[in-house]
């Protein structure tokens, strides 16, 4: 199974928050997406969910359009930042209501869950908390056994033990699955080491999808001395600058030489300050 | 608990794994946890953990029982003394040596210094 983006553009008035998209979404992943705030995330997702409608190009599951298809869209399950679910509904009759749309929920791994995660099962959806209202969802998009779950903020309001929860959760029912997840993130840090694919859009456009590692690969930092610096990346594709008195530190696409003067460090980026580089990169060259 | 800093994290899982062996804490024909162990308990995609651990497996550091999990094999401590020794220079003297030249330190005064840590470190 898989799921083929083909150049789907969105426009809200003047406002182009799609362009031309197109990407594959193979399965046994954990993909990353990833964008600043309007950068198209979530409208890529409620299209792909076909909760909003493209204005043109196609999604297909499998080869089969997903508009107004719901023999393709049974397979994708979107865990938003808001649920379509009746207000007034209990959390218990919610799991079932979802249970029943999708055959292979797992009811008793979802009240484990709820158990762990101290979800209070009586309660109304509308009178759930922000950080229990996202744990009711992340806790369907943990248990759906869809083929194909994304999370969209999953981890908004959660404190760091109920934030850690989710990613060992998240990590261990990936490793004893099928299923592909996809997290759409502004908490990047936290994630990084479980997304192994990573999506960047900006401004509407596909900027970067490759594997994380070989992303990563293709980038180093480096730091010393501003003018050793500066002759060491002579010619290079510097993607960000960062100057603290004397001291400069740049990050470079590209591997680093090995015959780096000593005084001079390379590093590794992580994948959130690739992703900071990346942008600031963008901020430069837009002005010129 | 994560990961960080500036190994790629399949490479510090399996040295992570090695300081195990090394110290007895995954003693010879013990069971190392399972790749979904890793997973969870460090938030890494189980494809990471499973490369990690297959380092040490292309090693012959470790061997799968099929259907049970993955153990450390037999003199398995003795190869990696043996490994990490022969790695020393590269790991430790070269990186010793740099730091102690950024300092303008002689030869005989890091002797002297490496002479002292060897009576003061346990």
């Amino acid at each position: 199974m898989s799921i083929e983006f083909e150049q789907v553009t969105k426009r809200y008035g003047s406002t182009t928050a799609l362009d031309g998209i197109s990407l594959t979404l193979e399965q046994g992943h954990i993909y990353g997406l990833l964008g600043n705030n309007g950068a198209g995330k979530s409208t890529l997702l409620s299209i792909l969910t076909d909760r909003q409608v493209a204005d043109s190009g196609e999604i297909r599951v499998d080869g089969q359009p997903t508009h107004n298809n719901n023999n393709a869209l049974k397979n994708l399950f979107l865990v938003g930042e808001q649920d379509l679910f009746p207000t007034g509904l209990k959390v218990e009759r919610a799991f079932r209501v979802t249970a029943d749309f999708y055959p292979d929920f797992d009811m008793d791994y979802a009240l484990a869950l709820a158990k762990k995660f101290e979800l209070p099962m009586k309660k109304k959806l509308n009178a759930l908390s922000t950080g229990y209202g996202s744990i009711f969802r992340l806790i369907l998009g943990l248990s759906v056994n869809a083929p194909y779950v994304f999370f969209d903020e999953p981890v908004l309001g959660l404190d760091a033990r109920h934030r850690e929860l989710f990613y060992q959760s998240l990590a261990e029912k990936f490793s004893v699955s099928e299923g592909t997840y996809l997290l759409s993130t502004h908490l990047i840090a936290e994630a990084e080491n479980l997304i192994d694919h990573t999506i960047i859009i900006h401004q509407g456009r596909l900027l970067c999808d490759g594997p994380t590692d070989a992303l990563l690969d293709q980038v180093y930092s480096l730091s010393g001395p501003a003018a050793a610096v500066d002759s060491a990346m002579a010619g290079k594709d510097v993607l960000s600058i960062q100057s603290l008195g004397g001291l400069k530190t740049v990050a470079i696409q590209g591997t680093p030489a090995l015959d780096l003067p000593s005084e001079l460090a390379a590093g590794r980026l992580g994948l959130q300050d690739y992703f900071i580089a990346l942008q600031e990169f963008q901020e430069k060259t837009r002005t010129f | 608990m994560q990961f960080g800093g500036d190994k790629p994290i399949f490479l510090q899982l399996a040295e992570q794994l090695e300081d195990g062996i090394l110290s007895g804490a995954f003693p010879e024909e013990g069971q190392i946890p399972s790749i979904t162990e890793y997973a969870s308990t460090y938030k890494i995609n189980p494809a990471t953990a499973l490369k990690g651990v297959n380092l040490l497996v292309d090693a012959g550091l470790l061997y799968k029982k099929r259907g049970v999990g993955m153990f450390v094999t037999q003199g398995a401590q003795e190869a990696l003394r043996q490994r990490r020794s022969e790695a020393f220079y590269q790991d430790y003297i070269v990186t010793l040596v740099r730091k102690a030249k950024g300092l303008n330190m002689s030869l005989e005064q890091l002797t002297a210094l490496l002479e002292k840590g060897y009576q003061h470190v346990d």
